[in-house]
C-alpha cells in the first residue's frame, strides 16, 4: 500500500518526508517536478504519475503537494481519501495546516503519521482516537507529558479504538454540555445571460460541534425529510434508521464533525437568491469596451445577501479598466486580467452596481469571447432548499444540553455564461452553412 | 585585487600546511564543525538520566530525519533508550529504529530483547505495539522470531493484538517471501476471526500474500458480508474489492440471458402489483425483479450468497469515504443485474463534489461506465456541465462522460453546452472539445450535418489550434459520406487563402485531393494556387501538394498535366528530401514511360483506393476489462499486483463450501477437526437446493408479502421450505445474522443429536421442542424485524445500551418489545444462550422471568458479534455477579468450561473452589465437574499444550481414565495467574477428541483472605495510601442495606475476610455513629501476596463510600468496578 510520503510546497521543496516500508530515494519526486512543470495550472498536475518503479499520487491542499509513494496496485481513490485525511487531521491539531505549522510541529505530524499507517494501510484515522494518542500541541501538554511520562501507559494507548463506538473517545466530560448544528447549503449554478437558470443545484452539509458528557445518543429529525435527495453520512448515523423512519440516529463523536453532507436534486426547483444585469460589449476597431453590471436580491425569503464578491475573467485584449462602483471596492490584475469587486452587503433598496470603460490594446481586433461571471455571497439564517430541523433529542445521559441550530446559505460554483441565445448553428433545424454562429 | 589575491595565496598556502578541512571554506567548515558538536550534544543528551533531555534529543532527530537528513551514526546512542520508561521517548526510538534499522542490522539486533518483553507484556496495547516495531524492523535475522511473535499474536486474546498480527504478515511476507506457507496457515485462522477488528487488515494481509487461495474465502463469506457495514472504512474498500473478485469466480452471470428479465420484470408487476403497491421502495423493486427473474427465467437463478453480497454493501454507497462508495460501485457494475446497477449513479454523481483529484479518479471510471451503461447516467447529465473554474483534466474528462452519454434526445442540450466551451480561453479544452463534437457527429447521424456546419463555422476562428482541430475532425467526418459535402469541401477550398496553419492546410488539400470528382472545377484551380506558392509552404503542406497534384494527374491529366509537371519539377529540388524523394517516386508512378515498371498501371488504385473512414472512438472504451476503481484502470495499463477480475464462470462452483459449519458457532478454541469431517459428508446435500427449491420463495412471495415486505427471498425461502424439516433450519440461518444464524444452527445441531439414537432426558427433549414450536409461531413477527438488517440491529442494540431506562423514545421503547416478542427466548448473551435451560437455570431465566425487564436483556441477543466479542471481558465479570444478587446463598459461582454440544456430550464446568491449593500455595485452586452426557464412555481425560502469558503456571489434575456415560467426576487443578486476570489457554483432551478451552478468573479470584485485626488493617492501610488507595461513593441496593447482606456480597465478590469490627471500640475513644457502620474485608493477592484491603463506609439513606488499598492498581481498580457492582446490583 502506501509506501512513503513526501510533502511538497510551493516552490518545489521537499519540507518532510515519511517512509512506513524502505526508503524510497527523494529522486523519486523527480517525475512529479516533471509533470508538474507540463501542466500550466497547479492543479492540473495529474493525481496519478506512473514512474518506472513507482505510483506518485498526489493531492493539493493549501499549496502544499502531500504525494503518496505507492509500488502496487491500490485503488487511488483509496490514497487519495487517505491523503485528504491526512490533512484534515493536520488541520485539526494545528487550526491551518500551512508549511510552517508543519515545520513548527514536526514531531507530532510524525506521530500521527506513524499512528494513521501501518505498513502503509490505515490503522487509526478518526481524529477522537487520535487525539487520545496524540494529544493536539498545547502548552499544558508538555506538562502532562512530564507527569504521565513515567507512570501509566495505557492511558495513552486507543481505548477507543478497542470499544464499540471507535469513532468517540471514552470518559468524555463537560461542565457546559453543548450541542450545535451548521446546516449549510451551497448553490451551484450556471445561470444564462437572460437570466435563466441552466443548470442548479443544492449542495448541503450538517457540520456538528457537540461537547457532552458521556455516551449520549442523538436523534435528529428534519420538518421535511424528503427534500434530501442523496445524502452521505458520518459512520456514526444508523443508516437503518434513516432508511426506515427519516430519522438521524447517533452517537457522536467527541468535537467538531461532520453529521451529514446532502444534495438537493436539480429536479427540485431551486430558488436563485441573487440577479445579475450586465452589459459587456466591445466595439469593433475602437480601443474602448463597455463595462456595466448591477446586482440585485431576488428569492431571498427577506434575508439580506452578504460578503457578495463578484470576479470576473476579463479577455485577453484587455489592458485596463476604468470602473465606477457604487459600493464597495474592485481590483482589476492587469496580468492575469482578473476583475474582483468586493461588493458587500446588497441594499435592495440601492441596487450596487459597477459601470465604467475598459481600455484595449491599439490596433488588436475585437475581444471574441465574453467573459463569465462569478458570484460568491452568503444567507444568514436560511436553508435555501427549505429545510428545517425539527427536533433534537439526547438519550443514555440524563443532564439538560445546550443546543443551537444554525442555517447558511452560501453561493457554490455560482456562474452567470455569457451566452443566451441558443445555438443556432447546431440546432437541427437549421442545416445551411451560411450562419456565422460563433459570433 | 593585488591584495586579496595574495591573500587568498597565503591563505591556501596556511591550509596546505595546516588544517585543510577549515581552511578552504570557511562557512561550510563552520556549519560542518557545529553538525558535528550538535550529534555530539545530542549523544550527550540521549545518555543523560534525564527524560527530558532524551524527549529534546530524540525530538530533534526526528525532525531531523523528517527533513531528509542523515541521523545514522546515532544509532547506537539511540538504540539504548528502546527500553526508556517515558513513553514518548520510547515512542519516538520506534521510529528512529524502524528508519535505520535496516541500515544497521547488527546494532538494530541490541533491542529485539525489549520486544520480546513487550510481546508477553499483560497490556494488550503494549503487546500490541511491541510486535508492530518488531515486525517493522526489516532485518532478516529475526525472522523466526517474527513468526513466532506472529503465530502468537494470531491466537491473543484480545482483537487489537490479532489485528496489528494481521498487519505484520505482509511485512513479514516481504521480508521473507519464503515463509508464504506458514504466513497463509495464520491468514486462514484470522480469517476466522470474527471481530470486525480483525476482518479488515486480514483480509489486507490475504491479498497482499496470497490473492490466489480463493478458497481460504469459502468458509468466511458470510460472515464476512454480514460484517461488512461494521468494520472500518479503509478495510471495507479492501473486503469489498477482494470479494468482487471472489464473486467472479462463484456466481454465475446475473445478465446471462437479459432479455428474458426484461420481459419477465414487465409481466410481473401487475401479477404481484395488488399486494405491494404501498410502499415500492428499492428493496422491494429488487425483491420483484429478482422473485420475477426466477419465476420466469428456469435457466439463471441467482445464487442467495450472490444477492446477500449486493444486499449488505448497498447501504455502503452512503459513505463519507469516497474510496468505500466507489468500491461498492465497481461491485455493482461488475457483479449486479443490469437493472440494478442504476443506483450507484447517484453516490457517484455525489464524489463530484468532492475534491478535485477524488473528481479526476471518480469521473475516469464514470467515463468507463458510461459507455457500457449510457442509461444509468443520463439523468445526471447536468451534473456533468462543466464549469469555468475546473481544473482542465476535469474538464477534458466531463466532456468525454458528456460524449459518451449524447444521443437523439439530449443532444441539442449537450451541443448548446458544447457551443459555450468553444468560447472558453482553455485551447487545451477548446480542441477537446472540437474532438468530441466529431465524435457526437460520427455517433449520431442525425446531427452529423449541424455539427459539420458548425466546424465549418470554426475554421474562420482566429486560433490555430481551433482552427486546425476543426479542419481535422471535418476531414474525419466527410470521410464518412463525401459525396454529400461536395459544397462543404468547395467552402474548404475557399479557405485555404486565408488560412495559414500548416496542419489545416494540409488537411484541406488532402480533402481536395481524394475527393477531387466531387469538385472537378475547383480542385485544378487549388492546385494553380498552390503551384504559385509552393516554395513558401510548410514541408507537409508541400507533401499534399504533391499528393494533391497526383491524383489530380490521374483523374483530369488534360487540365493538370502541366501543373503538376510543375509542381514535381519544383519538388525534385526542394531542400528537404523527403520531399525530393517523393517527387521522384510519384513521377516513377504516374507518369508513363517506357522505363516504368508494371507498378504504373496501378497508379489510380494505388493513390485512389477507397480508404476506411477512421473511427472515432472514446479512448475509454474496452477499459473496463480491468477493475473498475483500481490504479491498473486509471492508468490503463496492469499494475503491479494488479489481480485480473475473471471472467464468470460457465457453470457455478459448488455452492455449498460456504456453508458454514457447526463449528462456527463454537468458541474459537474449539477445533473439531475429526468432527469436521464428519460433518462434511453430511452436508453433501446442498445448502441452497437447486432450481426447484429456489422456485419456493417465490410462490410464497406473495402470500407471505404482507408481512415480509422487504424482507429477501432468501428469508422468504425460510418459510416456503418449512414443510421438511431439516431444509427449513439450514435455509433460516443463512438468511439471518450471525448470532441468530448461530442459534439456528445450533438448533440443526441440536436436531442431529436428536436424529442420532441418543438417550437423552425427555425434559430436555420437550423443552426443545417447546422453543423450536415459539420460535415458528413467532415467525411473521420474526420476519417482520428480519427485515431490518444488521446495522439497524447493531445501532439499535448499541443505543439502547446507553440509555437510562427511563428516557427511552416511544418508538425504541415498542422496538424492543416487537423484538423482544418475536424472539421468544431472549438470551442475555449469546454465550449463555448455548446452555440447555436446565443450566441456565442458576443465571438467566430468574433474571428476566418475574421481570418487566426485558427491556434491557432482550438488547443482548441483538448484540452484533463485534459487539460480543468486545464485550467478552466484561460478560465474564457479569455473571460473577448476578448469582450474587439472585442466590445469595450460593457461594461459589460456576462457569463453563466446554458446553455438552461442543464438547460431544462431554460437559465440563469449573469454579474457584477458593480452598488453598496445597501443591503450589501461589495457586488459584480450580475445581472442574466433568459430565459424560454422551451414549459412549470418554477415556483418558487430560490436559495439553498449555498455553500461558509470561509467568504464569499451571498445575494439572490427574489424568482421569475413564468417565462412564452418565456419570460426573470432578478435579481440581491449580492455576498461578501471576495476578493478572488474563485467560489461561490449554486444550482438553479425551481420548478421541481435543477442545481448546480458556479460564479466564475474575479479579476477586486472585486473592485469598487474610485475618487482620482492625489496628493493623488501618496500620496496613496507612502505607498504602495515594496512588495506591481508589475510592468510589455508591448507593446501596435496596435489598443490601444491612450488615449481614453487603458482607455477603463483598465476600461473593471477591475472596476475601472481614476485618471483625467492634475491635476499633476497645482501641479508639471516638466511636464512630453505630448507626452507620463501617466494614473492612482483608485478603492478598495470590501470587505476589500483596495486600488487598477493602473498606465499606455506610452513612444514611443507603449512601456509602468504598475503598480499596491495592499495592497492584490495576487489581485494585477491577476489584472496585466489582464490588461497586456487587453492592449497588
Amino acid at each position: 500500500m502506501i509506501h512513503s510520503l513526501f510533502l511538497i510546497n510551493a516552490s518545489g521543496d521537499i519540507f518532510l518526508e515519511k517512509h512506513w516500508k524502505s526508503v524510497v530515494s527523494r529522486s523519486v519526486c523527480d517525475y512529479f517536478f516533471e509533470a508538474q512543470e507540463r501542466a500550466t495550472e497547479p492543479e492540473n498536475v495529474p493525481p496519478v504519475i506512473p514512474t518506472p518503479h513507482h505510483y506518485l499520487i498526489s493531492v493539493l491542499r493549501h499549496h502544499i503537494y502531500f504525494v503518496a509513494v505507492i509500488q502496487s496496485e491500490v485503488p487511488p481513490l483509496f490514497v487519495i481519501e487517505f491523503l485528504h485525511r491526512v490533512v484534515d487531521t493536520f488541520q485539526d491539531y494545528f487550526g491551518v495546516c500551512t508549511e510552517a505549522a508543519i515545520k513548527d510541529n514536526v514531531v507530532v505530524v510524525y506521530e500521527l503519521l506513524e499512528e494513521m499507517l501501518d505498513n502503509g494501510f490505515p490503522l487509526a484515522t478518526e481524529s477522537n482516537i487520535l487525539k487520545e494518542l496524540i494529544k493536539p500541541p498545547t502548552i499544558l501538554r508538555t506538562m502532562v507529558n512530564t507527569i504521565t511520562g513515567s507512570t501509566n501507559v495505557g492511558e495513552q494507548l486507543p481505548t477507543g479504538q478497542l470499544s464499540v463506538v471507535p469513532w468517540r473517545r471514552t470518559g468524555v466530560k463537560y461542565t457546559n454540555n453543548e450541542a450545535y448544528f451548521d446546516v449549510v447549503e451551497e448553490i451551484d449554478a450556471i445561470i444564462d445571460k437572460s437570466g435563466s437558470t441552466i443548470t442548479a443545484e443544492i449542495q448541503g452539509v450538517i457540520d456538528a460541534c457537540v461537547k457532552l458528557t458521556g455516551m449520549p445518543d442523538l436523534t435528529l429529525s428534519f420538518m421535511n425529510p424528503r427534500l434530501l435527495d442523496d445524502v452521505s453520512f458520518h459512520p456514526c448515523v444508523r443508516f437503518k434508521r434513516w432508511e426506515a423512519e427519516r430519522i438521524l440516529s447517533f452517537i457522536p463523536p467527541d468535537g467538531n464533525f461532520r453529521l451529514l453532507s446532502y444534495h438537493v436534486s436539480s429536479q427540485n426547483l431551486v430558488a436563485i437568491p441573487v440577479y445579475v444585469k450586465h452589459n459587456i460589449t466591445f466595439r469593433e476597431g475602437s480601443s474602448q469596451g463597455r463595462f456595466d453590471l448591477t446586482l440585485g436580491p431576488k428569492q431571498t425569503m427577506g434575508k439580506a445577501v452578504e460578503s457578495v464578491l463578484v470576479s470576473s475573467q476579463l479577455p485577453r485584449g484587455v489592458l485596463n479598466a476604468n470602473l465606477n462602483p457604487s459600493q464597495g471596492t474592485y481590483t482589476f490584475d492587469p496580468v492575469t486580467k482578473l476583475l474582483t469587486w468586493d461588493v458587500g452587503k446588497i441594499n435592495p433598496q440601492k441596487l450596487p452596481s459597477l459601470k465604467g470603460t475598459m481600455s484595449l490594446q491599439a490596433g488588436a481586433s475585437k475581444p471574441d469571447e465574453n467573459p463569465t461571471i462569478n458570484i460568491q455571497f452568503k444567507i444568514q439564517q436560511m436553508a435555501i432548499s427549505g429545510l428545517k430541523v425539527n427536533r433534537l433529542d439526547m438519550y443514555g445521559e440524563k443532564y439538560k444540553p445546550f443546543k443551537g441550530i444554525k442555517y447558511m446559505t452560501k453561493a457554490g460554483k455560482f456562474q452567470i455564461c455569457p451566452y443566451n441565445t441558443p445555438f443556432t448553428g447546431f440546432s437541427l433545424t437549421v442545416l445551411t452553412n451560411q450562419i456565422h454562429v460563433f459570433r | 585585487m593585488s591584495a586579496s589575491s595574495a591573500f587568498n595565496d597565503e591563505k591556501g598556502g596556511s591550509s596546505s600546511v595546516g588544517e585543510p578541512e577549515y581552511g578552504h571554506d570557511p562557512a561550510s567548515g563552520g556549519i560542518f564543525s557545529s553538525d558535528y558538536k550538535r550529534h555530539d550534544d545530542l549523544k550527550e543528551m540521549l545518555d543523560s538520566n534525564k527524560d527530558s533531555l532524551k524527549l529534546e534529543a530524540m525530538k530533534r532527530i526526528v525532525a531531523m530525519i523528517a527533513r531528509g537528513k542523515n541521523a545514522s551514526d546515532l544509532f547506537p546512542a539511540v538504540v539504548k533508550n528502546v527500553a526508556c520508561k517515558n513513553i514518548e521517548v520510547k515512542k519516538l526510538v520506534y521510529v528512529y529504529l524502524v528508519r535505520y534499522a535496516e541500515e544497521q542490522q547488527d546494532l538494530a539486533l541490541l533491542s529485539i530483547s525489549t520486544f520480546q518483553r513487550g510481546l508477553k507484556d499483560p497490556n494488550q496495547l503494549i503487546r500490541a505495539s511491541a510486535l508492530r516495531v518488531l515486525s517493522s524492523i526489516r532485518v532478516t535475522i529475526i525472522v523466526p522470531i517474527m513468526m513466532l511473535a506472529i503465530k502468537e499474536a494470531a491466537s491473543d486474546m484480545s482483537p487489537y493484538v490479532r489485528k496489528t498480527a494481521a498487519h505484520a504478515i505482509p511485512k513479514l511476507y516481504s521480508l521473507d517471501p519464503e515463509q508464504k506457507d506458514q504466513l497463509i496457515e495464520v491468514i486462514e485462522k484470522l480469517l476466522a476471526d470474527k471481530t470486525t477488528l480483525v476482518a479488515g487488515s486480514v483480509v489486507m494481509a490475504f491479498e497482499e500474500v496470497c490473492p490466489e487461495r480463493i478458497d481460504l474465502i469459502h468458509k468466511n463469506y458470510r460472515k464476512l458480508c454480514n460484517l461488512l457495514i461494521d468494520v472500518e472504512e479503509w478495510g471495507q474498500v479492501v473486503i469489498i474489492n477482494m470479494l468482487t473478485r471472489y464473486a467472479r469466480t462463484q456466481f454465475l452471470n446475473p445478465n446471462i440471458n437479459e432479455s428474458l428479465l426484461e420481459e419477465g420484470g414487465s409481466g410481473d408487476k401487475t401479477f404481484y402489483g395488488s399486494d405491494e403497491e404501498e410502499d415500492e421502495d428499492e428493496e422491494e423493486k429488487e425483491k420483484k425483479a429478482e422473485a420475477a427473474a426466477m419465476a420466469k427465467r428456469k435457466p439463471y437463478v441467482m445464487d442467495p450468497d450472490h444477492r446477500l453480497l449486493l444486499r449488505n454493501t448497498k447501504p455502503l454507497l452512503q459513505s463519507r469515504n469516497a474510496a468505500v462508495v466507489m468500491a461498492v460501485a465497481q461491485l455493482y457494475f461488475h457483479l449486479a443485474p443490469k437493472a440494478e446497477v442504476g443506483v450507484i449513479a447517484k453516490a457517484l454523481v455525489r464524489l463530484l463534489r468532492s475534491h478535485s483529484e477524488v473528481q479526476y479518479v471518480v469521473l475516469q471510471n464514470v467515463a468507463t461506465m458510461s459507455i457500457k451503461r449510457r442509461g444509468m447516467f443520463e439523468p445526471y447529465l447536468k451534473s456533468f456541465y462543466i464549469r469555468s473554474t475546473d481544473p482542465t483534466q476535469i474538464k477534458v474528462l466531463k466532456l468525454e462522460v458528456l460524449t459518451n452519454l449524447a444521443n437523439e434526445t439530449n443532444i441539442s442540450t449537450i451541443l448548446r453546452e458544447f457551443q459555450t466551451y468553444i468560447k472558453s480561453m482553455d485551447k487545451d479544452f477548446v480542441a477537446a472539445t472540437i474532438q468530441a463534437i466529431g465524435r457526437c457527429a460520427t455517433n449520431i447521424s442525425e446531427v452529423r450535418d449541424t455539427c459539420l456546419n458548425g466546424l465549418v463555422q470554426l475554421l474562420s476562428n482566429r486560433d490555430e489550434l481551433v482552427v486546425a482541430e476543426s479542419v481535422v475532425v471535418i476531414k474525419k467526418l466527410l470521410q464518412m459520406q463525401p459525396e454529400k459535402h461536395s459544397d462543404i469541401i468547395k467552402h474548404m477550398a475557399k479557405l485555404t487563402d486565408n488560412i495559414q496553419v500548416p496542419m489545416a492546410r494540409a488537411s484541406i488539400l488532402w480533402l481536395i485531393g481524394e475527393y477531387c470528382e466531387h469538385v472537378p472545377k475547383i480542385a485544378p484551380d487549388v492546385l494553380r494556387k498552390m503551384a504559385k506558392s509552393f516554395t513558401n509552404e510548410e514541408d507537409i503542406v508541400k507533401l499534399q501538394i504533391i499528393n494533391l497534384a497526383a491524383k489530380l494527374y490521374l483523374t483530369n491529366s488534360k487540365q493538370t498535366k502541366l501543373l503538376t509537371q510543375y509542381v514535381l519539377n519544383l519538388a525534385k529540388y526542394d531542400q528537404n528530401y523527403d520531399i525530393r524523394d517523393r517527387a521522384r517516386f510519384i513521377r516513377q508512378l504516374i507518369v508513363p514511360t517506357e522505363k516504368s515498371g508494371a507498378l504504373s498501371k496501378y497508379a489510380k488504385k494505388l493513390f485512389l483506393a477507397l480508404k476506411p473512414a477512421p473511427v472515432l472512438e472514446s479512448p475509454f472504451k474496452d477499459r473496463d476489462h480491468f477493475q473498475l476503481g483500481s490504479l491498473s484502470h486509471l492508468l490503463n495499463a496492469k499494475a503491479g499486483g494488479y489481480q485480473e477480475l475473471p471472467d464468470w464462470p460457465e457453470a457455478a462452483p459448488d455452492p455449498s463450501v460456504r456453508n458454514v459449519e457447526v463449528k462456527e458457532s463454537v468458541p474459537e478454541w474449539t477445533k473439531c477437526s475429526s468432527r469436521e469431517k464428519r460433518k462434511e459428508k453430511k452436508v453433501e446435500k446442498p445448502f441452497y437446493t437447486d432450481s426447484e427449491g429456489e422456485s419456493g420463495p417465490t410462490e410464497s412471495a406473495d402470500s407471505e408479502s404482507d408481512s415480509a415486505s422487504g424482507s429477501e427471498s432468501s428469508s422468504g425461502s425460510e418459510e416456503s421450505g418449512s414443510g421438511s424439516e431439516s431444509e427449513e433450519s439450514k435455509e433460516a440461518s443463512e438468511s439471518e445474522e450471525e448470532e441468530e444464524e448461530e442459534e439456528e444452527e445450533q438448533k440443526k445441531k441440536k436436531k442431529k443429536d436428536l436424529k442420532k439414537p441418543v438417550q437423552e432426558s425427555e425434559s430436555e427433549q420437550s423443552s426443545e421442542e417447546e422453543e423450536r414450536k415459539h420460535q415458528r409461531k413467532s415467525k411473521p413477527r420474526k420476519s417482520e424485524s428480519e427485515s431490518e438488517s444488521d446495522e439497524d440491529e447493531e445501532s439499535e442494540s448499541e443505543s439502547s445500551q446507553s440509555e437510562s431506562e427511563d428516557s427511552e423514545s416511544e418508538a425504541e421503547v415498542k422496538k424492543k418489545k416487537k423484538t423482544a416478542e418475536s424472539k421468544p427466548p431472549p438470551k442475555p448473551l449469546k454465550k449463555e444462550s448455548k446452555k440447555e435451560k436446565k443450566e441456565m437455570s442458576l443465571l438467566d431465566l430468574d433474571d428476566f422471568e418475574p421481570a418487566p425487564s426485558p427491556q434491557v436483556t432482550p438488547v443482548n441477543t441483538f448484540l452484533s458479534n463485534s459487539l460480543v466479542t468486545d464485550l467478552e471481558g466484561l460478560s465474564l465479570s457479569d455473571s460473577v455477579l448476578s448469582p450474587a444478587t439472585i442466590a445469595p446463598s450460593s457461594a461459589l459461582k460456576s462457569y463453563e468450561l466446554l458446553h455438552r454440544i461442543t464438547g460431544e456430550g462431554l460437559s465440563v464446568e469449573y469454579c474457584f473452589s477458593r480452598q488453598p491449593f496445597s501443591p503450589d500455595a501461589n495457586m488459584v485452586a480450580v475445581q472442574m465437574q466433568f459430565t459424560n452426557s454422551a451414549s459412549s464412555d470418554t477415556k483418558n481425560l487430560h490436559i495439553e499444550d498449555v498455553k500461558l502469558q509470561s509467568g504464569m503456571r499451571v498445575k494439572e489434575f490427574p489424568e482421569i481414565e475413564l468417565l462412564p456415560a452418565g456419570e460426573t467426576a470432578t478435579a481440581v487443578m491449580g492455576i498461578d495467574f501471576c495476578d493478572s486476570t488474563q485467560a489461561a489457554n490449554f486444550q482438553l483432551c479425551t481420548h478421541t477428541r481435543k477442545f481448546f478451552v480458556s479460564i479466564q478468573p475474575p479479579v476477586g479470584e486472585l486473592m485469598r483472605p487474610v485475618f487482620l485485626t482492625e489496628n493493623e488493617f488501618k496500620k496496613e492501610q496507612g502505607q498504602l495510601m495515594g496512588m495506591n488507595e481508589i475510592t468510589e461513593k455508591l448507593t446501596l441496593d435496596v435489598k443490601c442495606r444491612n450488615e449481614h447482606a453487603i458482607v455477603q456480597r463483598v465476600t461473593t465478590a471477591a475472596n476475601l475476610s472481614r476485618v471483625p469490627c467492634g475491635s476499633d471500640k476497645e482501641c479508639s475513644p471516638p466511636v464512630p455513629p453505630p448507626d452507620y457502620p463501617v466494614h473492612r474485608f482483608a485478603g492478598r493477592t495470590v501470587t505476589s501476596g500483596s495486600l488487598v484491603l477493602v473498606t465499606v463506609a455506610t452513612k444514611e439513606e443507603g449512601a456509602a463510600q468504598l475503598t480499596v488499598n491495592c499495592e497492584k492498581m490495576v487489581i485494585g481498580t477491577m476489584l472496585v468496578k466489582d464490588i461497586l457492582q456487587a453492592l449497588t446490583q
